[in-house]
């Protein structure tokens, strides 16, 4: 444990300590690209790279929202499961209840910020331990997804565009979606978010330690409160994509979803004790996962071993940032 | 303090009212041993998919006609053994008349179907068999032949010659590696210019899938089809093409199973044709069987509840229509 020293005096170290860090995460990134494209000629092609970035947009997308929370000291375990809610429930609003295709993103986005919004209560107004809380919410999102849909995947035969939201290709002559293009927005309204606004240095200053920061005047209960909140509103916007990506709200699945874009955020070096982490650490966590399924599926490695071998890089990541931290 | 006092309250009120809730909707009538119909429990790989749902629909339909009564359960995933057992020993509890059974883990049912016998219980096994003796018979498809069946319409669709690959749903379920090997098998032994350059597991998830799916065309430029065991991974295949904008000329699809989207992707032209299994006549069979086996009937040890290709050219004939769902 580290002691928590001014914020403002050990921001320049902290700052090297997180460039330096990034920059390894990105070595190895470049390192798992370069070694991709020995093996295989197909890897980095154009078609391929936007193979990747599709890949990884949603679970990218949950991992910047639960990024905020980690820093806290909390945790999310009901991202993937509410993502699938919040597609039914865009289905809901489209299809049932006929909105606008505005109203009904919207509509979703805001239903995964409700989520949150409970999960904040809970965890610090109920004071249930964040693990319990949102693993209650990730089996309530899971049951109420089969309930609303009946079990049956929703279309959206009112709105034949919906799915353009994922697939519309943005760049003349090439396959460049829409989705990723959001991507990239969203992890700029992260970044700015956690460095410039006061959301994100309350985050860092919860997660070094709590006791400390409700003792300088800040309102703890609130502020943890809005940052389950905002990443409620990452998994609404994850839910849309994820629907329009399938043309359809899919009820089943989710569950797992939570702890591969943990294991993103882990693996950008964002710390699960809290007070660490970083935008730009948790996109290149996601993309390692996203480079390394696609690549060993280039290369044809069989399945199992495609898990052994994405289990050793979470492992080894957490490793080097204990080192890292021990010898900083 | 007294504010956490009250929060707390409200949160173990609202957890008892749910938990009444849930068991005032999910408890099955019970006492059905000794009602006046006789009482048959069956317990199914899953509930959620619209597979399922048939296959109970089919199992309704016979209750009806044979007056008895039925309950239809079926753990969260397909892949919670643990979650099925605990419901086939809630079933014994309850001393069925009869069980019918779609064993995810015949091994880990043991035990468990050695006590229904010495109850004299008997079990239908259904969808895919049992490794055991203790089922009087199963009522499943046959799905090595029906994999082959696909395999012959895509070594057709291609010209017999050039590289296909298959998305699979899983590599440890019975069903999962019938429908693969049948597939393989029939290439292996009838197209001698087809090969099969890669085998990959989606676990049925739709987007996971069709990211392989991409990967797999994308290390195979000259690939010139794909093969998915079920509706997630053919769905996630046909997703894949699209997103690559692929002409479905230069790649043929063959699915497996039914559902909207898979209907669509055959009209629309993405996907050559899928087989489709008989749900219905699955969940139909196995009730009927029962019944039978609780009458003191001999039964064969097995009921091959067949399978259909359906393509363009068939999807709306009526006897294609009847065992497809949407």
């Amino acid at each position: 444990m580290s002691t928590p020293a001014p914020a403002r005096t050990s921001s320049l170290f902290s700052l090297a300590r997180n460039s330096l860090q990034q920059l390894l995460a990105f070595a190895s990134l470049i390192a798992i690209v370069i070694v991709f494209s020995i093996l295989s000629p197909h890897f980095f092609t154009a078609n391929n790279i936007v193979s990747v970035l599709t890949a990884a947009t949603v679970t990218g997308i949950l991992a910047l929202g639960t990024t905020f929370v980690i820093i806290t000291g909390g945790i999310d375990l009901s991202i993937g499961t509410g993502m699938i809610l919040c597609g039914v429930m865009t289905g809901v609003f489209l299809t049932y209840w006929g909105w606008p295709l505005w109203a009904g993103v919207l509509g979703a986005v805001i239903f995964g910020g409700i989520i949150g919004f409970i999960n904040g209560f809970n965890v610090s107004i109920l004071g249930i331990p964040p693990f319990i809380a949102t693993l209650g919410m990730m089996l309530i999102a899971s049951g109420l997804s089969l309930v609303i849909s009946g079990t049956k995947p929703i279309y959206f035969p009112n709105h034949p565009d919906f799915q353009s939201i994922m697939n519309l290709s943005i760049l003349p002559g090439t396959r460049f979606p829409l989705g990723v293009a959001v991507f990239i927005a969203v992890i700029i309204v992260s970044a700015i978010i956690l460095s410039k606004t006061i959301v994100g240095r309350y985050a860092f200053s919860i997660g070094s330690n709590e006791a400390a920061t409700e003792l300088s005047g800040v309102n703890v209960r609130k502020w943890k409160i809005i940052i389950y909140t905002l990443s409620g509103l990452f998994v609404g916007l994850a839910g849309v994509l994820s629907a329009s990506r399938l043309s359809s709200a899919q009820p089943t699945g989710g569950m797992g979803l939570e702890l591969e874009a943990i294991a993103a955020v882990v693996i950008g070096g964002t710390s699960l004790q809290g007070g660490k982490g970083s935008i730009v650490g948790t996109v290149i966590g996601a993309l390692i996962m996203a480079v390394l399924t696609n690549g060993l599926r280039i290369i044809s490695v069989p399945q199992e071993w495609q898990s052994v071998a994405v289990g050793c890089v979470i492992l080894i990541a957490v490793y080097l940032d204990m080192l890292r931290r021990r010898s900083a | 303090m007294k504010k956490r006092l009250f929060g707390a309250a409200i949160a173990m009120a609202a957890t008892a009212a749910l938990i009444t809730g849930c068991a005032g909707g999910a408890t099955p009538e019970a006492g059905g041993g000794d009602g006046e119909k006789p009482y048959i429990a069956i317990i199914s790989k899953g509930f959620q998919h619209q597979f399922w749902q048939a296959v109970r629909a089919g199992a309704e339909q016979a209750a009806e006609e044979f007056d008895v009564e039925i309950t239809f359960e079926g753990p969260d995933t397909e892949a919670d053994v643990d979650q099925q057992i605990q419901m086939l020993q809630t079933a014994l509890d309850k001393n069925p008349a009869a069980i019918g059974f779609a064993a995810l883990d015949s091994q880990a049912a043991g035990p468990l179907l050695q006590q229904a016998s010495d109850s004299g219980i008997p079990v239908v096994a259904f969808d895919s068999g049992v490794d055991s003796d203790i089922p009087v018979t199963t009522a499943s498809t046959d799905n090595l032949a029906a994999a082959a069946e696909a395999a012959k319409h895509m070594v057709e669709a291609i010209g017999e010659e050039g590289k296909i690959a298959v998305v699979a749903h899983d590599q440890t379920s019975l069903t999962g590696q019938q429908r693969r090997d049948g597939f393989v098998e029939y290439i292996e032994e009838n197209a001698p210019n087809v090969e099969i350059v890669d085998v990959q597991y989606g676990g049925g998830d739709q987007a996971k899938s069709a990211d392989l799916a991409k990967a797999i065309i994308s290390a195979n430029p000259d690939l010139k089809g794909i093969y998915g065991t079920n509706e997630g991974s053919a769905i996630g295949v046909v997703q894949a093409v699209k997103e690559l904008g692929l002409s479905p000329d230069a790649l043929a699809v063959v699915g497996f199973d039914s559902g909207k989207a898979q209907l669509d992707a055959i009209r629309d032209g993405l996907m050559l044709g899928a087989i489709t299994q008989n749900p219905v006549g699955i969940g139909y069979e196995t009730v009927k069987a029962a019944v039978e086996a609780i009458n003191g009937e001999t039964l064969p040890a097995t009921i091959d509840t067949g399978f259909y290709w359906y393509d363009s050219t068939n999807i709306d004939d009526p006897t294609i229509a009847a065992v497809l769902y949407e």
